[in-house]
């Protein structure tokens, strides 16, 4: 008594299978941005390309953001820099998830100085941090693997998407 | 014609104006005062074929009066030959006369000498910053200037 419930569609056998549905597609088809900082750009092509080959899991490099998923922070972050960072993040559509790669985007790094900013998440809303700096391919895979299993452990995503409460984010 | 010439002539015509003249494993840096900059740059220029400069750079010696210098080095390049000028500023109203209407280059020069050393450069034609943020307060690479930031506690060391 007195304790509201959040608003969804319920957890019955249709709706969670609807979200199942939703949770596989968003979690088959993340679209990071082609968006890269510094260093940890060029290990980002890396797993772009041949040897590594990002498309096999179906994570293509969208260059709009209108068109993308998630957003890979992969570097070094400048005040300077914050601006536009977030005006790309909000041109992105819902829903929309962070991956902070390497040490200079989780933490500042070794930049502790004036004109860097100490962790994306001081102004973003980050999903997955990857350490290493800069990460190797297999670092930045299994981040990429995290976050679709947090996607998949969304719950009302099929419900949020037809206007019906929010998403219920659990642990993955 | 040698750097020593050069300086014997940059002597008889602004004798008023040289502080010191170090030559030191073959580079020679000329002192020079900074209220005929523009003058010594042209002359530098226009007799000597010092056509390109290099870099224009400030140097903060805290703790020295007077506390700023600004070099310029300068190259020939036709006969490859390098020459660098200092000149001293103050500390109070840190400013010294353009040369970018002796070298075009100056003017981004002197904008980054200005947005990170606080030297206004008179007369320059859009002295604004070039590398921080154009609403940025300070000057970060002077040594005064707290390497965290002004509004971040300085690093402490490790407390493990």
């Amino acid at each position: 008594m007195g304790v509201e419930q959040p608003k969804t569609l319920g957890s019955g056998f249709v709706t969670t299978s609807l979200d199942k549905l939703v949770n596989w597609s968003r979690a088959s088809f993340m679209w990071p941005l082609t968006f890269g900082l510094a260093c940890c750009a060029i290990e980002m092509m890396a797993t772009g390309a041949a040897r590594f080959d990002l498309d096999r899991m179906g994570i293509l490099f969208r260059a709009s953001p209108r068109q993308a998923d998630v957003i890979i922070i992969a570097g070094t972050v400048t005040k300077k820099m914050v601006p536009v960072i977030q005006t790309v993040y909000e041109q992105m559509p819902e829903p929309k998830y962070v991956i902070a790669m390497g040490a200079c985007a989780s933490s500042g790094g070794i930049f502790d100085t004036y004109s860097t900013v100490q962790g994306v998440d001081e102004f973003l809303p980050v999903d997955v941090y990857i350490p290493g700096c800069p990460p190797r391919p297999e670092g930045l895979l299994y981040g990429l693997m995290k976050l679709q299993d947090k996607i998949r452990a969304e719950r009302n995503t099929f419900g949020a998407a037809i206007g019906v409460g929010d998403v219920i984010h659990n642990k993955a | 014609m040698s750097d020593q010439a050069i300086v014997e002539k940059l002597k008889a015509k602004f004798s008023s104006e040289i502080l010191d003249v170090v030559e030191f494993r073959g580079e020679t840096t000329v002192t020079m005062k900074k209220e005929q900059i523009v003058d010594i740059c042209t002359f530098m220029r226009d007799d000597f074929g010092y056509n390109l400069l290099c870099d224009l750079c400030g140097v903060d010696y805290l703790g020295k009066s007077p506390r700023f210098m600004v070099v310029y080095n300068l190259y020939n390049i036709s006969t490859k030959q390098r020459i660098r000028i200092k000149a001293p500023v103050a500390e109070q109203d840190a400013n010294i006369d353009t040369v970018s209407t002796v070298w075009g280059t100056a003017n981004w020069h002197e904008r980054e000498c200005w947005d990170l050393m606080g030297i206004k450069f008179n007369n320059h034609p859009d002295l604004r910053r070039i590398l921080m943020p154009a609403d940025w307060e300070g000057h970060p690479l002077r040594k005064d200037y707290p390497l965290q930031g002004p509004d971040r506690e300085p690093y402490q060391g490790r407390l493990s």
